[in-house]
C-alpha cells in the first residue's frame, strides 16, 4: 500500500516529507539526531507532531494544524489514528520480545490482539516461525535466545500483524557482524514486494534491502532517490561518507571542476554539463595517490594530513575532507604524519563528475 | 580509619557519661525527717512520678504546686495507663512516686515488692458517668437506656480498669449493654463520643469534667456499685525518698483534695 | 581470580553496620525469650485470638484487593501520563506512607464518620461505616494503599513504554497493551507491592483504633488485640505477636523473592 508523510515536529526541530510506493522499500539514511526516528515514531503514530498529514492507501492516518507559534507550538489538532488502528508495524534495533510469551505467543500476539482464536493465531505465527527459518525456537523464551535468533523473531512477530507498512529502526545494528548477514537475507526475501522504510546507518542495508533511499540531516530531507544514484553519486558528506567516497563540490569548467579554494581538477562527467554549473566530484579513496611534491597530473589538491589510520593492507590518510589509500610502504616514504602537507592526485578516468 | 574509630567511641562514651550524670545529680544530704513539712527548703534534686493518664490534668497543676513550695526540687511527669506504668517500674524505669487508676495495679508493684506492702494511701475515687455528644442525639436519659442496641454505646474492654468497672455496673443493675466498640482506654471511648460516632460512652466523671463543651454527662445513679479508687505511694529504693514522701503528702492533703474535687474526683 | 572481586569495605563500616543488625534483631530475640511455649498453643488458639486473627486475614485480603483494584491504576496515571499538579498530587498521595497512622484515622474519621464528609450521606441511606467490619478496611487500604502505587509505579518507569509501543504497533488496544504486556512485565512488582501492603494492612493499628473501634469478631484485628491483652495477659500479647512477626517474616521473604525481575530486557543480552 502506497505511504505518503510530511510532518512537522517543532520540538526536535524536525520537518520532513516521506513518501513509499505500493510495494517499495526505502531507506533513510542521515547522521544521528538528523530525524530518522522521529519520523519513525510519527509514522507509526508513537509522536503526534504539531502539524502535518499522512496517508496509508486511502486512508488519512492524521491531518494536523498546528497551533501556535513556530517555535513551540502544541500538538496540533485534527483526525489522528492511534498506532493500533493503522496496520504499520514497528521493528525497531532491538527485539523488544515480550519477556512473559514463549517465542510462538510473541509471534502470534498481532492476530490475538486482532481477535483471532488461539488456534488461528498459533498456525498462523507456526507459518512467519518457518518463512524467518525459526520454527524450532517456538517453544522458548525470549531470554533463552541469542540477539541474532530474539531479532529474527521480532521480524516475524512485525509481519505477522499482516502489516500495511513496516518500519524497520536499524535492526541490525546492536546485532554481531557474524549474525548480521544471515537476518538481511531474511529482510531481503520478507521486504520484497512489500511496503517498508528502514532506517539505517549500513549503506550495505541500503543497497541490499532499499529501493530508493533518503538522506536526513538536521531534521529535513538533503537527497533523495534510487539507492544506487544517491549513493554512487552522492551529494552531501554525510552520503559520501557512507560509501566511503571523496566528495570535491566545485563548479563547472571546460573539462574540469574548479573547486572552492579555486584549485582545477580534470574530471570525467558522466552527463553533460554546462561551464558554471554547481557539479560534484566523487572519486575512491583507493584511487588516490599521495606526493610530497606537487605532482604534473592535471587532477591534484594540496591538503594538511589530520589523521592517519593504519586499515590492513592499505593506510588511510586523511586530510580534511580527502582521504587517500597507500600501501604501508608508500606512508612511510612519505614519514605521514599530521600536520604534514601532500597532495592528492588521480586520473580523471578514476571520478565521477555530476551536476547538483 | 582509626581515627575514626575512636571519635566513634568518644562520642559514644560522652553520651553515656553524660545519661550516667544525670542519674546521679540527687544528693543524699536530704534529711528524711523534714518529709511531711511542706515549707522545708531541706528538699532539693528531682523526683519522677509516675500516675494514670487520668491524672494528667490534676497531676500537672499539683506538681506546680509543688515545685512552687519546694523551689529546690523538679518534678517529672509521666502519664499513661496504669497498666503501661506498672511495666515500665517492672522493667527498671526510674520512678519515685507511683500514682495508679485502681488498687489492683498497684497490687501488682506491692506483690513485686517494688512498693511497701503499706505504702499505698487512697487518695482520690472515680466513678463512671455516661458521655453523651453535645445535644444528646440518642436521648439516653439513664443507664437502662443503653441496653437499646438503636443506642451506639462505647465502653471500656473488660481488661483495662475502666471496662472492669464497668462490667461491675451492668453485673449490679442487670443491665446488659450491646457496646458497638470496646476500646483499650478512657480516651478513645471520649474520643468516640465526641467525634459524634457513638451516642453515648462510658467514663469517667472526671473525663466528661475535662472534656468541658465537648461532650454532656448524664449521672449515674447506680455508679456508685462501681467505685474507682486511686491508691498512691512512693516507689521503694527511690533515690529522692523525702522529697517522694513529700509529693503524696502533698496528694493526699488538702492541697490535692481541692484540685482533685475540682476536677471531679471524689474523697477516698 | 574468580570470585574475588574487591570488597574495600572499611572495618569499622563494618561494626557499626554489625551493630545497627544487632538493634533490629535483638529486640526479637528478647521476644522470643518471653515467650511462654508452654502455654503457646492454647494462647493463640483461644476463642478472642483466633477471632482476632480470622478478623486480621479477612480485612487484610479485602484491603489487598482493593489496593490492587485501585492502586493499579493509580500507578500507571502517575507512571505513564503528564498533567499539572502531577508531582503535588503523586506527594500527597504518598502522604499515608509517612502520616501517622492516628492521623489518618482522624482523617478518614471526618470522611467516612457519622458526621464526615461522605458518612452524612451514606447515614442518611442507613449505611454506618464507623464501628464496622468495612471501617477496619477503608483503614487498612487507607495506609497500604501507598505501598502498592510506589512500588507498582517505579516498576512501570523502569519498564519504560518500549513494549508498550511495540504492542500497540502490532494492533493492539491500550486495554489489550494493559492486560498482555504491561501487567505481565510489572507483575512481580505488583505481586510484591500487594504482599507489603497485604503486611502493612495486617499490621495497621493506629487509624483502625481511632476509626474503626475495637469489637470482637467486628473491629478488633490482631494488634488491637495484642495492644488490649498487654493489658492483662502479657503472655497472651507476646504469643500474637510472635504469630504476627512469623506472618511478617513469611511475607517479607515473598516480596523479596517476588521483586526480582525475571527475565526482563532479553533483547539485551546478546549482541
Amino acid at each position: 500500500m502506497s505511504f505518503e508523510l510530511h510532518a512537522r515536529v517543532a520540538e526536535r526541530d524536525v520537518s520532513v516529507a516521506l513518501e513509499v510506493a505500493e510495494g517499495e522499500t526505502v531507506a533513510v539514511l542521515g547522521p544521528n539526531g538528523s530525524g530518522k526516528s522521529t519520523l519513525l515514531a510519527v509514522a507509526a503514530g508513537l509522536l503526534r507532531p504539531d502539524s502535518g498529514r499522512a496517508r496509508l492507501g486511502d486512508r488519512v492516518l492524521f491531518d494536523l494544524q498546528g497551533r501556535g507559534g513556530a517555535a513551540g507550538g502544541r500538538p496540533g489538532r485534527g483526525p489522528w489514528v492511534p498506532p493500533h488502528a493503522r496496520g504499520i508495524a514497528l521493528l525497531a534495533q532491538e527485539a523488544l520480545l515480550f519477556p512473559h510469551l514463549t517465542v510462538l505467543d510473541n509471534v502470534a500476539f498481532g492476530a490475538r490482539a486482532r481477535g483471532r482464536s488461539r488456534a488461528e493465531a498459533a498456525t498462523h505465527a507456526r507459518s512467519w516461525l518457518e518463512r524467518v527459518d525459526a520454527i524450532e525456537l517456538a517453544d522458548r523464551r525470549p531470554a533463552e535466545l541469542s540477539g541474532g535468533q530474539a531479532q529474527r523473531i521480532a521480524v516475524a512477530r512485525a509481519l505477522a500483524a499482516d502489516p500495511a507498512l513496516l518500519l524497520l529502526d536499524e535492526p541490525m545494528a546492536a546485532l554481531d557482524v557474524s549474525v548480521a548477514p544471515a537476518l538481511r537475507r531474511t529482510l531481503r526475501a520478507v521486504l520484497a514486494g512489500r511496503s517498508a522504510v528502514i532506517v539505517t546507518h549500513d549503506v550495505l542495508d541500503a543497497f541490499t534491502l532499499a529501493d530508493r533511499v533518503v538522506v536526513l540531516d538536521a531534521g529535513r530531507v538533503v537527497d533523495s532517490g534510487p539507492t544506487a544514484a544517491v549513493l554512487e553519486r552522492p551529494r552531501t558528506a554525510f552520503a559520501a561518507g557512507l560509501t566511503g567516497v571523496n566528495l570535491i563540490t566545485g563548479t563547472a569548467h571546460r573539462d574540469g571542476v574548479r573547486t572552492a579554494e579555486g584549485q582545477f581538477v580534470d574530471v570525467r562527467f558522466v552527463e553533460r554539463v554546462v561551464d558554471g554549473a554547481a557539479v560534484a566530484v566523487a572519486v575512491r579513496p583507493a584511487a588516490v595517490a599521495l606526493s610530497a611534491v606537487e605532482p604534473r597530473t592535471s587532477s591534484r589538491l594540496p591538503g594538511r594530513v589530520t589523521d592517519v589510520e593504519p586499515r590492513g593492507d592499505v593506510v588511510r590518510v586523511r586530510a580534511g575532507a580527502l582521504a587517500a589509500d597507500v600501501t604501508p610502504r608508500r606512508a612511510a616514504e612519505l614519514d605521514l604524519a599530521p600536520g604534514a602537507t601532500v597532495w592528492f592526485s588521480f586520473a580523471a578516468d578514476d571520478t565521477t563528475a555530476y551536476p547538483l | 580509619m582509626r581515627r575514626a574509630t575512636t571519635a566513634v567511641l568518644a562520642a559514644a562514651a560522652l553520651l553515656l557519661l553524660s545519661g550516667c550524670a544525670g542519674q546521679a545529680a540527687p544528693s543524699g544530704d536530704a534529711a528524711p525527717s523534714a518529709a511531711s513539712s511542706g515549707t522545708a527548703d531541706s528538699l532539693e534534686g528531682s523526683i519522677t512520678v509516675f500516675a494514670a493518664a487520668s491524672l494528667k490534668a490534676t497531676f500537672t497543676e499539683l506538681a506546680q504546686e509543688f515545685e512552687a513550695a519546694h523551689p529546690g526540687v523538679t518534678v517529672e511527669l509521666s502519664f499513661a495507663g496504669s497498666s503501661d506504668l506498672v511495666t515500665q517500674i517492672t522493667e527498671g524505669a526510674p520512678a519515685d512516686v507511683f500514682a495508679s487508676a485502681d488498687e489492683k495495679n498497684m497490687a501488682k508493684l506491692t506483690d513485686a515488692g517494688l512498693v511497701d506492702a503499706g505504702a499505698p494511701v487512697d487518695f482520690a475515687t472515680n466513678v463512671l458517668t455516661i458521655a453523651v455528644p453535645p445535644g444528646n442525639p440518642g436521648t439516653v436519659e439513664a443507664f437502662a437506656d443503653l441496653a437499646d442496641p438503636a443506642v451506639r454505646t462505647v465502653i471500656c474492654a473488660a481488661q483495662v480498669p475502666c471496662g472492669a468497672a464497668t462490667a461491675t455496673l451492668e453485673t449490679a443493675t442487670g443491665v446488659t449493654i450491646p457496646a458497638v466498640s470496646e476500646e483499650s482506654s478512657v480516651t478513645d471511648v471520649l474520643g468516640k463520643v465526641t467525634s459524634g460516632e457513638a451516642d453515648a460512652g462510658l467514663v469517667y466523671v472526671t473525663d466528661v469534667v475535662a472534656a468541658g463543651d465537648a461532650v454532656e454527662g448524664v449521672d449515674i445513679p447506680e455508679a456508685a456499685e462501681a467505685v474507682n479508687t486511686y491508691p498512691i505511694a512512693p516507689v521503694a529504693g527511690s533515690q529522692n525518698e523525702a522529697a517522694a514522701q513529700a509529693f503524696v503528702a502533698l496528694v493526699t492533703g488538702s492541697t490535692g483534695r481541692d484540685v482533685l474535687t475540682a476536677a471531679g474526683f471524689g474523697a477516698p | 581470580m574468580a570470585g574475588s572481586t574487591y570488597g574495600g569495605v572499611p572495618r569499622w563500616v563494618a561494626v557499626v553496620a554489625a551493630l545497627g543488625a544487632a538493634f533490629v534483631l535483638l529486640p526479637l530475640v528478647a521476644m522470643l525469650l518471653r515467650v511462654n511455649w508452654a502455654e503457646f498453643v492454647p494462647l493463640i488458639t483461644s476463642e478472642s485470638s483466633l477471632d482476632a486473627l480470622g478478623l486480621s486475614l479477612r480485612t487484610s485480603l479485602t484491603s489487598t484487593a482493593l489496593c490492587v483494584l485501585l492502586g493499579v491504576p493509580m500507578a500507571i496515571v502517575l507512571a505513564r501520563t503528564r498533567f499539572w499538579g502531577q508531582k503535588v498530587l503523586r506527594s500527597l498521595v504518598l502522604l499515608p506512607l509517612v502520616l501517622p497512622p492516628v492521623v489518618g484515622g482522624i482523617a478518614l474519621l471526618y470522611t467516612f464518620g457519622r458526621r464526615g464528609l461522605l458518612g452524612q450521606g451514606f447515614e442518611a441511606f442507613g449505611v454506618t461505616i464507623a464501628f464496622s467490619t468495612t471501617a477496619v478496611v477503608l483503614a487498612q487500604t487507607f495506609v497500604a494503599l501507598p505501598f502498592l502505587v510506589l512500588s507498582l509505579e517505579g516498576a512501570l518507569r523502569t519498564v519504560g513504554t518500549r513494549y508498550e509501543a511495540v504492542g500497540a504497533t502490532l494492533g493492539a488496544r491500550p486495554t489489550t497493551v494493559l492486560r498482555r504486556v504491561t501487567l505481565p512485565l510489572v507483575l512481580p512488582a505488583l505481586v510484591s507491592g500487594a504482599v507489603l501492603s497485604f503486611a502493612r494492612a495486617l499490621g495497621e493499628f493506629g487509624a483502625t483504633l481511632t476509626f474503626a473501634g475495637s469489637l470482637q469478631g467486628v473491629t478488633r484485628t490482631l494488634p488491637l488485640e495484642i495492644y488490649l491483652q498487654r493489658e492483662t495477659d502479657p503472655d497472651a500479647a507476646v504469643a500474637l505477636s510472635l504469630v504476627l512477626v512469623v506472618v511478617a517474616v513469611v511475607v517479607v521473604a515473598v516480596a523479596h523473592r517476588a521483586g526480582e525481575p525475571a527475565g526482563l530486557r532479553p533483547g539485551r543480552r546478546a549482541r
